[in-house]
This record gives C-alpha cells, sequence and structure tokens, in this order.
C-alpha cells in the first residue's frame, strides 16, 4: 500500500461547516485501522473552494474530495487509503483529479499555493516547499539596494487597495533620514467583502513574515508591527506561533541565520474601526490613539510610526515578495499586465454559485473569474452587476464581463481593484439599495474628522433612504451627484474620498432603477419593502392547496381549500414573499405594472 | 477576575501611554468590558489623560463600556450577508433574545452586537459566537445554534 497524505482544509468557512469532527473521525480511523505508517493528515489553511467544503484532498492522487461529512470518513478510509479506489459520489462533479476542476484549471496559484497545501502551524513545512530560501539568498548575496531594485523591476504594486509601485516606496523609505526605522503590515482587512490577507495569514503566515523581513532588511529597519483585525482569530493565533517558530528557527531575532542582521516582529490587534486600514489612522492606532488619518505629505516613508521612516504594506503584498526573489524580477514581470504585474487574489462572494477564494494573474476579465472559475449565477438567475473594491469600488454592470482586472481598466469605469472583493449580484438585487447599504457603512465608519465626510455621506445616505421608501425626486439624483463631488474632493484620506462611489457607479450603469424607484414608485427587484410590488395568484396554475393562506402573516392570500383560485388582497399584502416562496406550483409572482 | 485583580494587571504598562490599547483589550478580555472607575486607573497608572482613554474606549466598536453576556454574538452586515438577507437573520434575533442590537438578554446569555464584515463572506450569512462562526444562516437555524449554546454550554464564564 502506497503512503498517502490526507490535507484537511481546517480554513474558517470548513472549520464552521464541519472540518473538524471530519478529521478527529479520520484520525480515529487511522488508529484503528493501524495505518499509522500509511497515512498521514494534515490540516492546511483555505483550499479555495469554500462553498463545497469541508474539503479533503488526497495525496499524490490529488483527489479532491468536496461537502465530506464525519460519516463519510470511513468509506474515504477504506476504500481509498487502504483500497486505492476514488469514492465518486464525494467528487466535485465527477472529477477524479483537482487539476481538471474549472475551479482550479483557471486560476495561477503563486501567493496562495502553499495555503490548503502545507501545514501553517508547522514552520518545517514551510521550509521544506521552498520557504525562507529567498530570505537567506538576500541577506547573503544581495545589498539593500540590490533588494530594492528588484522589487521595482518586478512591477509589484500594492495588494492593499491604491497600486502603489512597492519598489518606490522601499525607496523611499530606505532613502529617508531618521532612525529607527520600522515595517508595518497593514492586516486590517476591514472592506466587505475582502478576505485574502485572513486566508493568506490562516494558511501560510512564514510567507508573510519572510516578506517583511526582506523588506526590513532592504529598509534598516529592526523592528516590524503586524497590524491584525480582531475579528480574525485563527489568523492571529497561527501567526503568534509562527512568529515564536521563526524566531526559534533563527528567521528572525538579532542575529538572523549569523548573518549580524536582526529583526523582530511584534503583533498589535485591532479593535474594530475600519478606518484603521488607512495607513496613517493604523499608525495612530498602534501609537495607541484614536485611529483618525492625517493629511499627507509627510508621508509614512518619511514620517511613520512614532515620527520615524516607516514601511507599510499589506498582507498580500508582503506575501509576494518571496516569489520575486525565488522566481526573479523578470519571471514575476512576465505574468500580468503592461502596467499591473504578477497574480492577484480575489474573494467571490454574494449571488455565486462557487464562493471561496481564487488567483489569477492581472488582467484576467471578469468574465474569466465569474463564470470559468466562480461557475456563473445560481440556477435560473440572471448576473445583473459585479460589486468590486468594497465601499470604496463601485457596481460594473454585466456587459462590462470582458473588462480585464487591472488598476486601470477598472478605474476607467468607475470601479477599483481594492483589495480584491468580489461581490456577484444577480437579478434579484436592488441597486439603489446597494448604494443605500454601502453609505450606510462609511456613514457609521467615518471618524469625524472632516465636514464632508461626516455631514455628507449621512446626508447622501439620507437621500438614498428616501428614494427607496418612495419619496425621492429628480431633483435628489442631481443633488447626489453634487455632493459626491464634493465629498469626494474635499475629504483627506480615501474612506471619504471613495465612499460617493457606489453611488457614482450605480447611477452610471443602473439610472434606470433609480428612475422606476421615483417616477413609477417601484423597486423592479422587490427588495424595498415600500415599493415592492404586490404579490398575485394566477388562477390557471392554483391548486388551492391552502399553503398561501397558512404563511401569509396579514391574512392577505385567501380562498377554500379545494375550491380555486386563492386571491392576494392587494391593500393588506405586505410584500413579504412568504406566499411566494411557499407555493409549491409556481402560481404566485409579483404584480408587473411597467 | 476582579476589578481589583485588574488594576494590578494593568501595572505592567506604568508609564506606557503608546500601549493604551493593549491595555484596555485586557481589561476587556478579564472583564467583558471596561468600566468607567478602571479607565480611570488606566488614565493614571499610563500617564494619559481620563479625555484621551475615554476616546479611545469609545472610538473603537470592540470596547464595551457595560456588561456583556456570557455569549456575545456577533452578526455580520458585510456586503455578502447583506445582499443574501442578513436583516432577515437580525430580526429573528431581535426576535429570540427580546433585545435590541447592543442588548443583553435578561439572564445574562446573550449579548448581540453587529459587526461590520467578518471576512467569512462565502458562507453569508454569517455570525460569530464567541469564536465560533456560524455560517448559511437562516432564521430556523438561528434558533437552533442559539439553543446549543442556551443549553450544552453552561460552564460558567
Amino acid at each position: 500500500m502506497s503512503r498517502r497524505e490526507v490535507l484537511v482544509c481546517s480554513g474558517t468557512a470548513c472549520r464552521s461547516a464541519g472540518a473538524m469532527e471530519v478529521h478527529r473521525r479520520l484520525s480515529d480511523l487511522i488508529v484503528e485501522y493501524g495505518l499509522g505508517d500509511e497515512a498521514v493528515l494534515t490540516e492546511t489553511g483555505c483550499a479555495g473552494p469554500c462553498s463545497q467544503g469541508p474539503l479533503l484532498r488526497v495525496m499524490p492522487d490529488d483527489v479532491l474530495y468536496t461537502q465530506v461529512r464525519p460519516e463519510d470518513a470511513e468509506e474515504i478510509v477504506r476504500d481509498h487509503l487502504m483500497g486505492g479506489r476514488v469514492v465518486c459520489r464525494l467528487l466535485w462533479e465527477g472529477h477524479e483529479s483537482l487539476s481538471s476542476i474549472p475551479f482550479f484549471s483557471h486560476q495561477k496559484k503563486s501567493v496562495l499555493a502553499n495555503s490548503g497545501v502545507i501545514d501553517p502551524d508547522r514552520i518545517e513545512a514551510y521550509e521544506a516547499n521552498g520557504g525562507y530560501e529567498a530570505l537567506r539568498r538576500v541577506l547573503t548575496a544581495m545589498s539593500p539596494e540590490a533588494i530594492i531594485e528588484a522589487v521595482e523591476a518586478s512591477g509589484l504594486r500594492g495588494r492593499g487597495g491604491a497600486g502603489f509601485p512597492t519598489g518606490r516606496k522601499w525607496r523611499f523609505t530606505s532613502d529617508a533620514p531618521g532612525e529607527p526605522k520600522y515595517v508595518v503590515c497593514n492586516a486590517d482587512e476591514g472592506d466587505p467583502g475582502a478576505f485574502m490577507d485572513r486566508a493568506i495569514l490562516e494558511g501560510d503566515p512564514h510567507a508573510v513574515i519572510e516578506g517583511m523581513t526582506i523588506a526590513a532588511r532592504a529598509i534598516g529597519a529592526e523592528r516590524g508591527f503586524i497590524y491584525v483585525r480582531a475579528e480574525y482569530p485563527l489568523a492571529i493565533q497561527r501567526l503568534e506561533a509562527a512568529v515564536v517558530q521563526a524566531c526559534d528557527r533563527g528567521w528572525l531575532g538579532r542575529d538572523i541565520q549569523g548573518t549580524g542582521f536582526g529583526f523582530q516582529i511584534d503583533l498589535r490587534i485591532g479593535a474594530g474601526a475600519f478606518v484603521c486600514g488607512e495607513e496613517t489612522a493604523l499608525l495612530a492606532s498602534i501609537e495607541g490613539r484614536r485611529g483618525v488619518p492625517r493629511s499627507r505629505p509627510p508621508f509614512p516613508a518619511q514620517s511613520g510610526l512614532y515620527g520615524r521612516p516607516t514601511l507599510i504594506n499589506n498582507v498580500e503584498t508582503f506575501a509576494n515578495v518571496r516569489t520575486i526573489f525565488r522566481d526573479g524580477p523578470e519571471a514575476y514581470s512576465a505574468i500580468g499586465t503592461e502596467s499591473s504585474k504578477g497574480t492577484k487574489v480575489f474573494a467571490l462572494a454574494g449571488q455565486i454559485r462557487n464562493t471561496g477564494l481564487v488567483e489569477v494573474p492581472i488582467g484576467t476579465t471578469l468574465r474569466q473569474l465569474v463564470f470559468d472559475i466562480g461557475g456563473g449565477v445560481l440556477e435560473g438567475r440572471e448576473l445583473k452587476a459585479i460589486q468590486i473594491g468594497g465601499p470604496s469600488g463601485g457596481c460594473l454592470p454585466a456587459e462590462l464581463l470582458d473588462v480585464p482586472i487591472d488598476y486601470e481598466s477598472l478605474g476607467e469605469h468607475g470601479a477599483i481593484m481594492g483589495s480584491g472583493g468580489v461581490i456577484v449580484l444577480d437579478d434579484t438585487a436592488c441597486m439603489v439599495n446597494v448604494a443605500r447599504y454601502f453609505l450606510d457603512f462609511t456613514a457609521s465608519e467615518s471618524c469625524g474628522k472632516c465636514v464632508p465626510c461626516r455631514v455628507g455621506i449621512p446626508t447622501m445616505r439620507d437621500i438614498l433612504v428616501r428614494i427607496t421608501e418612495g419619496e425621492g425626486t429628480f431633483e435628489d439624483l442631481d443633488r447626489l451627484e453634487e455632493l459626491a463631488e464634493l465629498v469626494k474632493s474635499t475629504s483627506l484620506c480615501g474612506l471619504g474620498q471613495t465612499a460617493p462611489n457606489p453611488v457614482v457607479s450605480t447611477l452610471r450603469y443602473f439610472k434606470g432603477e433609480y428612475v422606476a424607484h421615483i417616477e413609477d414608485r417601484i423597486c423592479p427587484s422587490g427588495v424595498c419593502q415600500a415599493l415592492a410590488p404586490p404579490y398575485t395568484i394566477d388562477p390557471e396554475a392554483c391548486k388551492a392547496c391552502d399553503q398561501c393562506a397558512k404563511v401569509c402573516p396579514t391574512d392577505a392570500a385567501r380562498g377554500t381549500p379545494g375550491e380555486p383560485p386563492y386571491v392576494i388582497d392587494e391593500a393588506l399584502c405586505i410584500r413579504c414573499g412568504a406566499c411566494f416562496k411557499a407555493c409549491p406550483f409556481g402560481a404566485v409572482a409579483r404584480v408587473v405594472r411597467r | 477576575m476582579s476589578i481589583s485583580g485588574v488594576a494590578k494587571r494593568i501595572e505592567a504598562y506604568a508609564g506606557r501611554p503608546n500601549e493604551l490599547i493593549q491595555a484596555l483589550q485586557l481589561v476587556q478580555e478579564e472583564l467583558g468590558y471596561v468600566p468607567a472607575e478602571v479607565q480611570g486607573q488606566i488614565a493614571d497608572t499610563l500617564g494619559v489623560s481620563i479625555g484621551q482613554v475615554h476616546g479611545v474606549v469609545t472610538f473603537y466598536h470592540l470596547f464595551r463600556t457595560r456588561p456583556a453576556g456570557r455569549h456575545t454574538i456577533r452578526l455580520c452586515l458585510g456586503t455578502a450577508c447583506h445582499v443574501l438577507g442578513a436583516d432577515r437573520i437580525l430580526t429573528a434575533l431581535e426576535k429570540q433574545l427580546c433585545v435590541p442590537v447592543g442588548g443583553t438578554t435578561e439572564d445574562g446569555l446573550f449579548t448581540l452586537d453587529v459587526v461590520r464584515c467578518l471576512g467569512t463572506c462565502s458562507l453569508a450569512p454569517v455570525m460569530m459566537i464567541d469564536e465560533d462562526v456560524h455560517g448559511r444562516l437562516t432564521p430556523e437555524r438561528v434558533f437552533a445554534i442559539l439553543e446549543t449554546y442556551a443549553t450544552s454550554k453552561e460552564e460558567p464564564g
């Protein structure tokens, strides 16, 4: 019998779906059947397709099992681990090898190469996969100047959102006068819809530590901080363990690998403030103050933490660094587009079939991302919009599916790459409601320093509330555009400057929905309760089964059992949709007035 | 841990105003909230003004100034959760627990909070109870989940 390794995805999503119960059961069975020498169980970070969890991957056969339950464990052990036969009923759409599954075959995993493959809690596993080799090479064979040149040549740009060239940032910090210097990793992933940094920290924490240490060598820093949000307890736990292990193995500490270079990393846990993702606010928070942004210049590269030159990069940016030194800057820059190099990790969520984490070369189109990898929208639904870039981003319509995802193309169309959160919206979503949702978010997360942001965003939000409640006017739309321009141009930090984007982009591409809310007093997708069209019953299809009347909370649906048709009293209907869901014959539908 | 016990542990931060947030996190971890009197002690110990301490406590969402229940529920209101019906889950929670957002149930078992995004969007709608993530929620599942905390996890908090 050949030796097999079972990789158990223990990312947050799979855990929540019951991965640890599956792990326990497998572990018991391996003991029970005496397979100690032939089967190894490995807990890994996120493997990607979260909607299919819990996930198991059996190596070296490279078979992926999906939606595994503890009671499936026995069959996997007996048939596959002992008998060498694949358990077909647990495969993803019958694919016997992971590499033939479309979700994986269209991806290019570089930053996520280790995630879902190695045990993040064992530094030996990271080292065995070439981990810390880049750092060793940098420390023994490269000058700080050569390191910065390599990062510049790679074309790597910041993955946190703005896309600033990483090499240039490193050079600014290196050139800035003042000692000591600091390296800060921004792991305050606050954009709703983004979870790539969480997955990297949970699945491959050493890659971030290695990237930070290379940066520290380049700019001459001896101390670094990782600012991670408190909402990620598993990421914090894995990072803490990784820092300790890296110190034990001499990859962090006063004298790294006997080279005389020293670097230490401390964790700082956030306390729940979205604005702390902004770099100057983040620094204020590390210093123990309210996370209020300040004006730049001076940039953190000149005057950052405690007034010293500080390099701030995001998690995914640091995780990219080791690839540049492992493969060389030329190989790195061979991937991507003319102006945007390398790969980007995206988080797919919302009304899409395959949710999860994916990595593709920059320049991949939205269509490839949402359809080829994401599997498209759910059965019977139509794609309406793709929200990309979180509260700072925009909503792109289905007509723009062939736009390549790079910093410039997205910007041209009114969205941003942002940190890479992609929320797919189908025809059940209301775009006015989505715009209102984002302004609710930014209004409550504004730090309050700048008046245009503090007052302007709630004013815009109130207008949207009026529109969604059926009290909007066409003047409101002009007012929204005016305010959007004002808030954008007069706020200090990125939060205020980009907060109007969801409104601007929905007005640009989905104006018809605003008009329907204002002119026809209808919310076409039925999301806005006050404007949702009432329900009606098709007399031909009704079988008088009484299901609708049973669930109707206001007795609007009425009739006599066995005597079709039932009817819905429009005046009593509160548009809750209970009858629509309850009807077994599809007889209930919304009244279409347009 | 008692309030006086916590006050002792704050001593470790004496004269280190830059570590105000860590000191507050320690207090919250031990007591479940940051009482007003402890805020005063922190100000004295670290050498910052009481205004600064209060400013930080009220700026960050995670600090509480009133005691929390044994279990803290944090319902995610992120984008994916929003479009997949987080508002219905919120209504179900409020109805089941008979408390508004920010409130604690009469028996002291649950505190209901909302958060902006838990970064578990692939499982939307999602909530966290203490450190456990519960995904793909429906109003019916919410009741069943709360039940397990109310009955099987009765260890002293």
